[in-house]
């Protein structure tokens, strides 16, 4: 299946030529569960348990996973609102594990976020103007017409009218919300962005809007995105590769083309069949899991799917399946292969 | 997929004609619903899709008469189920529709379930309400109903509260309760759009399996056509408050003809198709308060908007044999004889 003859595919192809952006080691994030008396950590979630995997420049990652399988985790961590609790975070070379105040706030220049829900994420007591000239006031030295200037240039390099400029955020739709929160984050020019569920609260005629500039404006600003979504077909739709997150772990990494075509993890393949055709004619057999996903805080031993794998051996519950490369840049975490 | 073409035959589970309701908004009342006309036959899937705020929900609250007391009001039009006028009904009488021949399933199971009661408990209330049974038989009827919806451990599930599920597991709750007294017609508004796709083809497999036990016929309110084109049999389009077009579901996805239908579903990015460009919607549904009274309520984003799409009120026509479409570009259609009286 070596289908990557597009200009986009052949990132991967041609991977030592692209600079690595991101470079995740063996990053493990876990939330400490409080209780008893003295309100000690009794337990901890693994939300996110030994994740390792690079960002080139101008790519696209998409990771996809049920809710709580840890992929907001992972993007938090990466911009250090998290402070992880093992493993490395380099981006372009530099480690930021560590790094505290005044170099911390400099790096996150580089790196912004587009989140979800664009309610919750605009300050309503704040116009337009003032959320998206935020960070250059911050980072920036500018006069106050420049600043203007700016903000007006981002707003409709975003498809907002220069009226925005003096609105605020209740007065807009959830895609102008999104378009705003966009402007925001790109405020900076930052190498990196982080789209956590950018469209899931949005409807699908708006969707495509935002995905559309989301796409336009990679190309402008030479951007590389993290891209979190639940939605098998919007992760399709926009990234290059594709991670597949399952309570905490990588399960599996693949080009685009080649985890559609050829999905080798069993949980990848449930994934995508229970994705609904939209084609009535070919409503298909899918493969419908049992179960629900069980708890980090005590996830399964062995292989984190066993417990609802269709195909699971003895071994499964014994073993850790290590992430390997089964075919060229097709990535695997399981004993079957 | 036999269809039965003509509903004269029978009389059609419900029918719904001309229904307008209007919610307050300061002194004058708001069509958020204006004059819809479907109905829905024995044994079928009906699906109604359409994007936020077209007035989908706000249809299956005027079936079930629940909708807030003093804002909403059914303005004109009827509601029939099974030949009888649901509007004329007392509120007794309606109680004794409500939860047993038609029941309806929410999107959010974790706020439609009380969080105090155990599930037995909640179970119960429906089947002693409607039933003529002890307490005793009830609790055993609940169980038999959590084990028919695939939920592991009845019996011990039975004395749990909803916060102890996940929201795959609360949502079978939520549908064991709508089926407990084996309702005629089930509504579903948007019963998988909080769940994960891997739990959510749990629950249309459900659903599917649950309709052809009971045979009981199914109105699905959804904002996703692939759940639309994975379990209906019949789909209804709405755009701002009005049906825009109706077809058996295999014809919607075949030869969708209203602009609005088409540009939504080549908004889906596909699994099976590389395009680099989605389509869009251009600009934004109008407002309950300045919808326009006259003209096609969609003419203003139509990419294929005439002169007269501003000026011409499109009716909901018949373009093709069991094909409806509101749309001036559909003008040869015939009009439908059971809408009549236009």
């Amino acid at each position: 299946m070596n289908k990557v003859e597009t200009k986009k595919g052949s990132v991967q192809e041609k991977g030592l030529e692209k600079e690595t952006l991101l470079d995740i080691q063996n990053l493990k994030t876990y939330y400490p569960v409080k209780g008893g008396f003295l309100k000690r950590t009794v337990a901890h979630v693994k939300a996110v348990d030994d994740l390792s995997f690079q960002i080139k420049k101008g790519e696209t990652l998409g990771l996809v996973g049920e809710s709580g399988c840890g992929k907001s985790t992972t993007g938090r961590t990466i911009l250090r609102l998290l402070k992880p609790t093992e493993g490395k975070i380099l981006f372009e070379g530099k480690d930021i594990t560590n790094i505290s105040g005044s170099q911390l706030r400099k790096a996150r220049k580089d790196f912004q976020m587009v989140f979800q829900d664009p309610y919750a994420s605009l300050n309503p007591t704040q116009s337009v103007g003032d959320i998206v000239s935020e960070p250059l006031k911050n980072f920036k030295k500018m006069s106050k017409n420049e600043l203007k200037e700016e903000v007006l240039d981002l707003l409709s390099r975003v498809g907002l009218p220069p009226e925005a400029y003096h609105k605020y955020g209740h007065e807009f739709s959830g895609g102008q919300r999104q378009r705003i929160g966009i402007a925001r984050a790109l405020a900076l020019k930052p190498k990196l962005i982080i789209a956590d569920e950018p469209v899931s609260a949005l409807d699908v005629s708006v969707q495509s809007q935002v995905l559309n500039l989301l796409k336009e404006l990679q190309g402008e600003f030479d951007l590389t995105y993290l891209f979190i979504a639940h939605d098998l077909s919007v992760v399709k739709h926009m990234s290059d590769r594709i991670g597949v997150m399952y309570l905490g772990n990588l399960v599996e990494i693949a080009t685009n083309e080649s985890l559609y075509a050829e999905p080798l993890h069993p949980y990848t393949q449930a994934l995508i069949s229970a994705i609904p055709e939209t084609d009535p004619s070919k409503r298909k057999n899918r493969i419908v899991l049992q179960g629900d996903v069980p708890s980090p805080q005590n996830p399964p031993s062995g292989c984190p799917f066993h417990t609802r794998c269709p195909m699971a051996k003895e071994e499964c519950s014994k073993i850790k399946p290590a992430l390997k490369e089964v075919k060229p840049g097709h990535h695997v975490a399981c004993i079957l292969y | 997929m036999a269809r039965q073409l003509s509903g004269q035959k029978e009389t059609p589970l419900l029918e719904v004609k001309d229904l307008q309701t209007g919610f307050k908004i300061g002194k004058d009342y708001y069509n958020a619903v204006e004059k819809v006309s479907f109905k829905v036959d024995r044994s079928k899937i009906v699906g109604i899709v359409g994007e936020s705020g077209c007035g989908k929900s706000v249809m299956s609250l005027s079936i079930m008469q629940l909708l807030p007391q003093g804002i909403g009001k059914v303005r004109g039009g009827e509601i029939t189920f099974e030949g009888r006028n649901i509007e004329k009904l007392s509120e007794r009488e309606m109680n004794k529709i409500r939860g047993k021949d038609i029941s309806m399933i929410f999107q959010e199971p974790m706020t439609a379930l009380n969080p105090v009661f155990t599930i037995g408990y909640q179970l119960n209330e429906v089947l002693l309400n409607h039933e003529n049974i002890n307490k005793k038989e009830a609790r055993q009827k609940s169980i038999a109903l959590l084990k028919s919806v695939g939920i592991p451990r009845p019996e011990k599930i039975v004395d749990e509260y909803p916060h102890q599920l996940s929201g795959g597991m609360r949502q079978r709750v939520m549908i064991s309760m709508a089926i407990a007294c084996q309702p005629k017609l089930l509504i579903a508004d948007e019963p998988t759009t909080a769940l994960d796709v891997t739990v959510q083809a749990q629950i249309l497999e459900l659903l599917k399996d649950i309709q052809k036990v009971n045979d009981m016929s199914i109105i699905m309110i959804t904002h996703d056509l692939g759940v639309v084109s994975e379990i209906c049999d019949e789909v209804i389009v709405m755009y701002a408050g009005k049906i825009v077009e109706r077809t058996d579901v295999v014809k919607l996805f075949e030869e969708p003809k209203h602009p609005y239908t088409q540009l939504l579903m080549g908004a889906i990015p596909k699994m099976d198709e590389k395009k680099d460009v989605l389509d869009t919607i251009e600009g934004l549904v109008p407002s309950i308060k300045d919808m326009p009274q006259v003209g096609c309520r969609f003419a203003n984003r139509c990419p294929k908007a005439m002169p007269e799409c501003i000026t011409v009120t499109p009716q909901l026509l018949e373009d093709d044999v069991d094909h409806e479409v509101a749309c001036l570009l559909y003008e040869n259609s015939k009009p439908l004889e059971r809408v009549g009286g236009r």
